[in-house]
This record gives C-alpha cells, structure tokens and sequence, in this order.
C-alpha cells in the first residue's frame, strides 16, 4: 500500500478511488484507458458497490483491466466478454457485472456476442474503448478505423473497397430493443470525463433497476498506434474521429 | 453398478438424452448454457420445458462459442454450470475449454458424438476421442472424460462428472455417441440434492472487504510464473490417476482381450458371449473414465493374454494408448468402423478368430 501522508494546514482536494489497486497503469502516455478505468472504479466507490460488482477483461490493451480495478474480475478470451458476463449476471443477479473491451474485440471478432447480449437485453453495463486501431498488437487496422487512416495492416490507408466502412456498431445497437441505454462519450477533456461519470452512474443505476443492457462507448485515442503525441492525438481525435463518431446520447430511457 | 448415488426406487424409460438432463436438474445446476445440435437438442428442449418450473437458468446462446463462455462466467462465478453439444459444436468450444481448463473451472461439458470429420453424419460415432482426452483446444491440459455405455450411465455419469470436475477444479466431460443419446432404456434415477455444493472461495461473487479481490484468468505473461501454472495443472493430472474407472468382463481366464469404450462396449459384451460359445476364452475391459486411462489395468490383465483387440466406432484412436499400455507384451490390434457406422457383434467375431488363427500359427500357442 501507498503510505497517506497528509500534510497540516492543507485541504485534501483528490483521492485516488480505493476500488483502484496501488499498481501503476501500463499504459502509454496520453493513452485514455487510465482515465476510463479510473471514471469506472471513482463511481463503483461512490454508488458503494464495490462488493457487489464484478468486471470482466477483453484480450487487447486492457487486458491487465484487473490489475487496477480492486474488485472481482473474470479474463475473457478475445472477443468474449458479454457472453462471459451473461454467464456471471445469469447466476448472481443481484451483482452488478461490466464488461470493458476495445474496438477489435468488441466490434470485429466478437461481434455476434456483442450484437446478441445486448439484443437478449442482458442487465450489465458494456463499456467500448473506441480507439480505431488494434492497439496492443502493434496498430493494425480495426472495424473502426477511419478511411484512409494508415495503420500497420493498411499501410496506404483504409479503403472501403478493399476494407470496408469503419463499423458504428453502436449505432446498431441502438435498434436493438434490448438496448435501454446507449450513449458515446470521450475522455479528451476534463468535461467529457465528467459527461462519461454521469454516464457510468447511470448505467449502475439503471443495472439496479433491471431495465436492460447499457452500453456506453468511449471515443479514445492511441498515441502509440497513431503515431502521434498524445497531444496531437486529441487533435486528431477532435477533428476525424468525432465527425464519424459524434459524442452524446444515442438512446435514451423514455421518461 | 451403484456408482456412488442416493437413488430413489423410481424407474423410467427414457431417452438418453433426457436422462441425462433430468439427473442434472437433480444434481442441482444452477444454469444450463446450450445451442441446438444434432443427435443432442432434446438435452436443450428438456431443460427449456423442465427448468423455469423447477428452478435455475437456462439460456439458449447465439453460438457453441458463446454458450461455453458463458459456461466459463458461471462457473467462475462459482455456479455448477454445463453445456452440452455434439462434435461440429463441440470443435467451436475449444478455445472456452482450453480458458476453462487453464483458469481451473469446474463444469460439464457433454459430448453426445456423431460422425465426422467436417459438417458428417448425425449417426454415432466415438471419433471425438482424441480430441476428448489428449486436450482439444491449445496449451498442455486435459480435460475429465467419461464414457457411459447406457441410458443409466448417461444419468449416473452427470453426477460422477461434477463430483470429480469440483473436487479437482477441471472441466469434465461426457463423452457419449448419438446412439446413446437417442435410445431408451430403463433408467433409476439419482436422488435430488445428493451432491453437496463445495464451497469456491476462489469465486468471482463480489469483493467483501474481509479479502483480496478473485480473479479468473489464464493470462501469465512471465513464462516462469506460466510454468509454474502448468506445472500445478500437471500435477493435478497426476493425482487425478487416482480416479481411474473401468470395468472387465469375463477376463479371469481371458485369452484374447477386447477393449472398447461407450457404446463398441456394449457391442462386445456379445461378441465375447459368442466367442465363448466357440470356446475362445474372450474377456473385456471397458474404459470408464477415457481420462484418466485404466492404463495400469490394461497392462496387468495384459501378462496373462495373449492378444489385445481394441473395437471402436472410429478409424482407431484408443489403440494408441492401449499399445502404449501393452507396451509391446503381446499384439494389439484394432477393428471399427467409421463415419456413423457400427460394427456387429460378428464382424467383431470374425476379427477375433483371425487373431486366434495368426497368433496360434505365429506362437505355436494353445488357444
């Protein structure tokens, strides 16, 4: 454990959540996995559920998920994630279960779990980390890679005649009846990482209800993937990804 | 066979299938994750009609794969959980089995066999055999396999199949064929609730602050902690030789020994009947647990025969662990058929007699 050392005569202003361990990220610079992480676990803390709640992690960068989350957590193979976490709300209900998994895993190889747990309206939160790349085998192209984007397996940039379209499989999703609450949020600001909280919060809140599958997908930058800093990569992520992939709710529980 | 159960005084004629899906409702399954396959759907459509009545869930998935790592959440979550397919399904489960295996879940897994390779046949066949007890999917593991050879066992087995995957945290399976799944026999029923629940402190049920957060996984980046992992996995293999089962028919004074599992069991139960009627001293013995292999067994019966004759419904799979038990002490040697097909008790017979022809000639021994 981290010794606290507090100091007199200041204010405690920021407390890094007890549901995250101790362990240091292994993410990359600017990488927007961290904050994700850190979003989920601050409203796990605040909603008191840490001992009800149980993830499960994708194959691909945040496959570690559950070297820094401090609750219980299931490793799915890749792709897998929603059926594993069907498999752990069917036997404990009253758990609250996330799934977390990036573009690869959650919208090209296991796209038919996807597509199927949410459409059987399973009550779990669905987390997307939206990157456009295959981060952690060294950025290969992804379902979501934007045309003409350059990846190491689209060295002259995506074409849709050769690759196809970048997949909004969250758009898809929204037609699926099961689907209660659907919305894309980022994390490239202090604003949108408070927008992506509330979202988070709300899908707890929704889970407890029984009310069906929330999905919440996060745009998301890979510096290391893009070739960019992470500065730059916000940039880019502002002016290419988010006109492909516009932020804020796309289904909403009728009031 | 008693096999260890608490049964009631209450027979049924029931499909194989069926049996089997009723004694895991009487078992105890908290859930039952399944796709629809021939020679095995009845397993799904009787938990489907039977379980919202009687309690626990059952899910019909989009896919095998699916279905098994669902199979994985629920057993990780410390649920008795199964899933139940048929060859083509069964290939598409490998990867959740090798997970399942890797991360030490206990689940029932049923393979209700038909011929292959490819899309085949739905008619029987016991050609999954090396997928079922070399491994199956990627990485050094073994799975717990069973091979009932009636309706009776087809009940009795889902029982031993969770006594054994819970005691040892291993995926176990029920290796069957398409004909003992569709036929009916008389079958005695367990008794509800007479395996206890173990505890799973390793379980994945929510983090109480009194202990450290549970992780399922099979990801171990550092070879040597991976190592280490295999190195517990094959220890446990090791101990699991412990639970070896088998059966032996007439093999006192046997002279040639069959060797058969499952349903080619049954088959050669005849054929020795008729052996003996020529008065060739014919016996059997009969693998009931496919993993660990009756390979000891095998080998002491083999000092006192002079031949070895393994029967199965493949191309000859079991051979190569029975040769490996016999270890050179006398010929072994293999008959079968394939694709769905069954060999007769004659054709067997017949096979049995050109051994007993060769061997006499060759040893110059008295049959």
């Amino acid at each position: 454990m981290v010794e606290e050392i507090l100091i007199d005569g200041l204010e405690l202003v920021y407390k890094k959540p007890a549901t995250l361990t101790d362990t240091p990220f292994h993410y990359c610079p600017g990488c927007g996995h961290g904050v994700a992480h850190k979003i989920i676990m601050e409203v796990v803390e605040e909603l008191g559920i840490q001992e009800k709640t149980i993830g499960v992690a994708p194959v691909g960068c945040s496959v570690f998920a559950y070297h820094y989350m401090n609750v219980d957590m299931q490793e799915a193979a890749h792709g897998r994630a929603s059926a594993v976490a069907t498999g752990i709300k069917r036997v404990l209900p009253d758990r609250y279960v996330f799934s977390y998994q990036g573009d690869g895993d959650l919208a090209a190889i296991g796209t038919a779990e996807t597509i199927h747990t949410v459409n059987r309206g399973e009550n779990i939160l669905m987390i997307f980390i939206n990157n456009a790349i295959y981060g952690m085998t060294g950025g290969q192209m992804a379902p979501t890679t934007l045309l003409g984007q350059v990846t190491s397996t689209s060295p002259y940039g995506r074409e849709c005649a050769a690759f196809g379209y970048p997949l909004k499989i969250t758009e898809l999703l929204v037609q699926l009846p099961g689907a209660y609450y659907v919305t894309r949020q980022s994390v490239h600001s202090p604003n949108a990482v408070r927008k992506l909280k509330k979202a988070v919060t709300k899908s707890f809140e929704y889970q407890k209800e029984k009310k069906g599958t929330c999905f919440i997908e996060v745009v998301s930058n890979c510096p290391s993937g893009w070739k960019t800093t992470p500065l730059e990569s916000i940039k880019w992520m502002e002016e290419n990804m988010f006109p492909i992939y516009p932020l804020g709710d796309l289904k909403v529980p009728k009031s | 066979m008693n096999n260890g159960i608490n049964r009631k005084k209450e027979a049924r004629l029931m499909k194989g299938n069926e049996a089997l899906a009723e004694a895991a409702i009487r078992v105890g399954i908290d859930a039952y994750f399944g796709y629809p396959i021939t020679p095995q759907s009845e397993i799904l459509e009787y938990f489907t009609l039977e379980m919202p009545k009687r309690g626990g869930t059952v899910l019909q998935a989009e896919s095998e794969l699916a279905a098994i790592n669902m199979v994985y959440g629920g057993a990780g979550a410390g649920a008795r959980v199964m899933t139940s397919s048929s060859s083509p399904g069964i290939s598409l489960m490998q990867e959740g089995l090798s997970y399942i295996a890797s991360s030490q879940l206990p689940c029932l897994v049923v393979n209700v066999n038909r011929g292959g390779p490819g899309l085949g046949t739905i008619q029987p066949s016991q050609s999954d055999y090396w997928q079922a007890v070399k491994g199956g999917g990627h990485g050094d593991y073994h799975l717990i396999v069973l091979a009932p050879a009636s309706v009776q066992e087809m009940a009795d087995f889902v029982f031993e199949a969770f006594r054994l995957a819970e005691k040892y945290r291993n995926p176990a399976m029920i290796l069957a064929d398409g004909a003992l799944g569709q036929m009916m026999e008389k079958v005695v029923l367990p008794e509800e609730g007479s395996l206890p629940k173990p505890e799973k402190i390793w379980a994945t049920t929510g983090k109480p602050s009194f202990r450290e957060r549970n992780i399922i996984t099979s990801l171990f980046i550092q070879p040597e902690k991976m190592e280490m992992i295999n190195m517990q996995l094959q220890k446990k293999y090791k101990r699991l030789q412990d639970e070896v089962k088998f059966e032996t028919i007439q093999t006192e004074d046997a002279e040639i020994l069959l060797v058969a599992f499952g349903l080619a069991a049954r088959i050669c139960q005849k054929t020795v009947e008729l052996a003996r009627e020529k008065g060739i001293k014919a016996g059997l013995l009969r693998p009931i647990t496919l993993y660990p292999f009756p390979k000891k067994a095998i080998s002491d019966l083999t000092d006192k025969v002079n031949a070895v004759l393994v029967v199965e419904m493949n191309s000859g799979q079991m051979v190569e662990d029975v040769a490996l038990a016999v270890n050179g002490k006398c010929p072994v040697s293999y008959i079968g058929r394939m694709g769905g097909m069954i060999s007769s008790p004659e054709e067997i017979l017949d096979e049995i007699q050109n051994i007993v022809e060769k061997e006499s000639i060759r040893e110059e021994k008295t049959w």
